[in-house]
């Protein structure tokens, strides 16, 4: 019989799972857990500066590896600091356990030192939650909170530990828990196959399809099966920010990311489409626009595996509940069954329209406009210099919507972005988490001034465990994104969205022990980034000062439909 | 429109705040919430009403479904059924009001359970809008104190709830 303390049962849990990195940082609440960790030296233990950056380095270690990402935080303000992380991950539907201290369980409700009621903090922003009475749960409930995560539409659970549960003192049998079975969880995976025969028949009858793909399809690994399903159709392929990199961007058939800041030939072709097949997409206002005024003429297909995600804000024709992977592979070989194929003649006539739209290379700047370099040439630069390939974190702004828009990514979780919740300070804790998954990958984390102050103390981090990242610092002097509405709606009174008195970047990072550039000039930037790219073995940060007036181009208006959109500062639609 | 929702869940600590904090979170209303456990002990059955249209109720109903400790859920009002609730009212009962209430308890078929010199508690169960129309008949002046269950409900014939 082996007999072990609640904190080395947990430990032996996470083992169970198959952890071998988590992110957190030590505290009263905790350290018999950090004692056990000591003592295993099974799980390497990533010691962060601040507890958001474990939750955001537990998240980007999570999109890219599809693997439940840990975080491990003491009771009160240890927890608490990690509120954003976990909202951000449950926004965008990203498997996290986290695992917080809690003050011994005689002290709850006692307003005890360092004593917050987490599960209470946090229940609006995780699929679920436990509290741990008695240690000898601790093996059932890691078990359960594993499955829960990255199940059904993921998501982040927290288990609440009273340092009681966790005492050295206290030994008890462990027993390994057999399969997770719940009576009131059980996740769908394949969709109904008379639906499925229906939206194939549906898609097969129209005459101006478009497929709008999301970000389960990340989730659920289905970029194959995508590729293999837009190829027979030969329809066209918008994405959303989350789901970018699923089918590649520079294929004749992508037209590009839709929605606020998407393309104008993506947002034509949605609007004016007779069918639109969304696949692991949620129709999010920053998508949609007016929902009233949305693709009047559609027949909406909806695939998702979250229920309450059909028909919330646009109603679904023909909904289909399943895993993205199931109902593809069903849809695709149906597809492969049936004699009859898509409208051959219709698809040209719609793509003739859709080169029209395509025609006005909505992308397109004047890069002579000003003397400052534009923030595009930037992200273009990055596409080439690292062919593509890199994995790119963003925060968010400006800068990110820049990322999406001009680099040209080729696979699934190769694009980090908090799309749902928006987290400044996202970037380089999970281009950190990213890195430690992937070792040997390139990893840049694309920010500007504002993010990346939200966050900079990470790079101490990033030195403690030798993480190579490479930061972009898309420097505009100003919160830009911000600064464009402001411009846009307030008649340029810009409140509060410059940034005074920035920090001496170059020197920072260099205090940090990390290599730091500055580029002012255009001329200077492929050579810089070469160079920042050379050096495969240190953190770079790359501190580019670009033109502080640009905006991000197209955008779309306000209450319209997505065909309503502003394309320069002069042109509408 | 009206609707009760009818929810079997895990009888744990916690289950029930999830249920409330969905509602104040995504701007759904809760008339009446009423919860107990069941027969088997590991289960509570709550039951609530709420107000909203067609594609609300629907989200509702989808998003309760969605959490965990939900194992399995009916919208009494889709079908036939039955609604209970219980109401406790203290009623000023002087003078010639005094034999006028009795009078319309007994039309209302209620009961009166504690009884002083100058008033009356009454005990009635109906569905919501009786109680509604006993407190209007019984006129604001009378009224002392009121104690409502909130609704409780069951599906008629051989629909049953359960796991």
């Amino acid at each position: 019989m082996e007999l072990l303390s609640g904190a080395d049962l947990l430990i032996r849990s996470l083992e169970e799972e198959g952890v071998e990195q988590i992110f957190g940082y030590p505290g009263g609440s905790v350290l018999h857990i950090y004692d056990a960790l000591f003592r295993h030296k099974t799980i390497e233990h990533f010691l962060v500066r601040h507890e958001q950056a474990a939750a955001h380095m537990a998240d980007g270690y999570a999109r890219v590896t599809g693997k439940v990402g840990v975080v491990l935080a003491t009771s009160g303000p240890g927890a608490t600091n990690t509120i954003t992380g976990i909202a951000t991950a449950y926004m965008d539907s990203i498997p996290m356990v986290i695992l917080s201290g809690q003050v011994p369980g005689h002290l709850i409700g006692e307003d005890a030192f360092q004593e917050t009621d987490m599960l209470g903090v946090s229940r609006p922003i995780v699929k679920h939650s436990f509290a741990v009475r008695c240690a000898d749960q601790i093996p059932e409930i890691i078990k359960k909170a594993f499955y829960i995560a990255n199940t059904g539409r993921k998501g982040p659970v927290l288990i609440d530990l009273p340092k009681n549960v966790t005492n050295p003192a206290d030994l008890f049998e462990y027993k390994k828990p057999g399969k997770v079975s719940m009576r009131s969880y059980n996740p769908v995976s394949r969709g109904h196959s008379g639906q499925i025969k229906k939206a194939v028949e549906a898609i097969l009858k129209a005459k101006r399809p478009i497929i709008y793909s999301g970000g389960g399809v990340v989730q659920g690994n289905s970029s194959d099966l995508l590729n293999q399903l837009v190829k027979k159709l030969g329809c066209p392929i918008t994405s959303t920010l989350m789901g970018l990199g699923s089918y590649p961007c520079d294929d004749e058939q992508f037209v590009g990311m839709l929605g606020m800041h998407g393309t104008y030939e993506a947002n034509m072709t949605m609007h004016h489409s007779d069918l639109i097949l969304a696949i692991g997409a949620r129709f999010d206002d920053r998508v949609t626009n007016n929902t009233e005024k949305f693709c009047p003429d559609a027949t909406i297909i909806h695939i998702d595996i979250d229920p309450t995600s059909i028909s919330k804000t646009i109603v679904a024709d023909i909904p289909i509940v399943g895993a993205v992977d199931q109902v593809l592979g069903d849809m695709v070989s149906q597809l492969n069954l049936l004699k009859e194929s898509v409208d051959s003649e219709a698809l040209s006539a719609w793509w003739e329209r859709i080169n029209e739209w395509r025609a006005k290379d909505c992308l397109k700047y004047d890069p002579a406009g000003s003397s400052k370099m534009k923030p595009q040439q930037v992200v273009e630069m990055l596409s080439k210099v690292t062919n593509g390939d890199a994995i790119v974190t963003t925060d968010v702004g400006q800068h990110q919507m820049f990322a999406a828009q001009y680099y040209k990514f080729k696979r699934s979780r190769q694009f980090i972005t908090s799309g749902g919740l928006g987290t400044m300070g996202f970037g380089l804790p999970s281009a950190m988490g990213v890195q430690v998954a992937c070792p040997g990958e390139t990893v840049v984390c694309v920010t500007g001034e504002g993010s990346i102050q939200m966050n900079i103390q990470e790079l101490s981090t990033c030195l403690q465990y030798r993480l190579p990242v490479k930061i972009i610092n898309i420097n505009n002097q100003a919160l830009g994104m911000v600064k464009q509405w402001q411009d846009m709606q307030y008649d340029k009174r810009h409140s509060h969205s410059y940034m005074e008195s920035l920090p001496d970047f170059v020197k920072l990072v260099e205090a940090y022990g990390h290599v730091g550039m500055r580029v002012d000039h255009f001329s200077d930037l492929e050579a810089a980034m070469e160079e920042c790219f050379a050096l495969k073995d240190r953190l770079v940060f790359m501190d580019i000062y670009v033109d502080p007036n640009e905006h991000v181009y197209p955008m779309s208006i306000a209450g319209g439909a997505m065909n309503d959109m502003i394309l320069s500062k002069t042109e509408r639609t | 429109m009206r609707r009760i929702i009818s929810i079997l869940m895990e009888n744990e600590p916690g289950a029930l705040s999830r249920i409330v904090g969905l509602f104040s979170q995504r701007g759904y209303n809760i008339d009446t919430l009423t919860v107990a456990p069941t027969d088997d002990e590991t289960l509570s059955r709550l039951t609530l009403t709420t107000r909203g249209d067609e594609r609300k109720i629907e989200q509702i109903t989808k998003q309760l479904n969605k959490l965990i400790e939900v194992a399995k859920l009916v919208d009494l009002s889709e079908g036939a059924h039955i609604e209970r609730e219980l109401l406790l009212i203290k009623l000023k009962a002087t003078g010639a009001q005094r034999a006028e209430i009795k009078r319309t308890v007994d039309i209302f078929r209620g009961q009166i359970i504690d009884v002083t010199p100058s008033l009356y508690t009454v005990q009635l169960v109906g569905d919501s809008s009786k109680l509604d129309a006993f407190v209007d008949s019984v006129g604001e002046g009378a009224v002392l104190e009121v104690v409502r269950s909130g609704v409780s409900g069951i599906g008629r014939g051989d629909k049953v709830l359960a796991l």
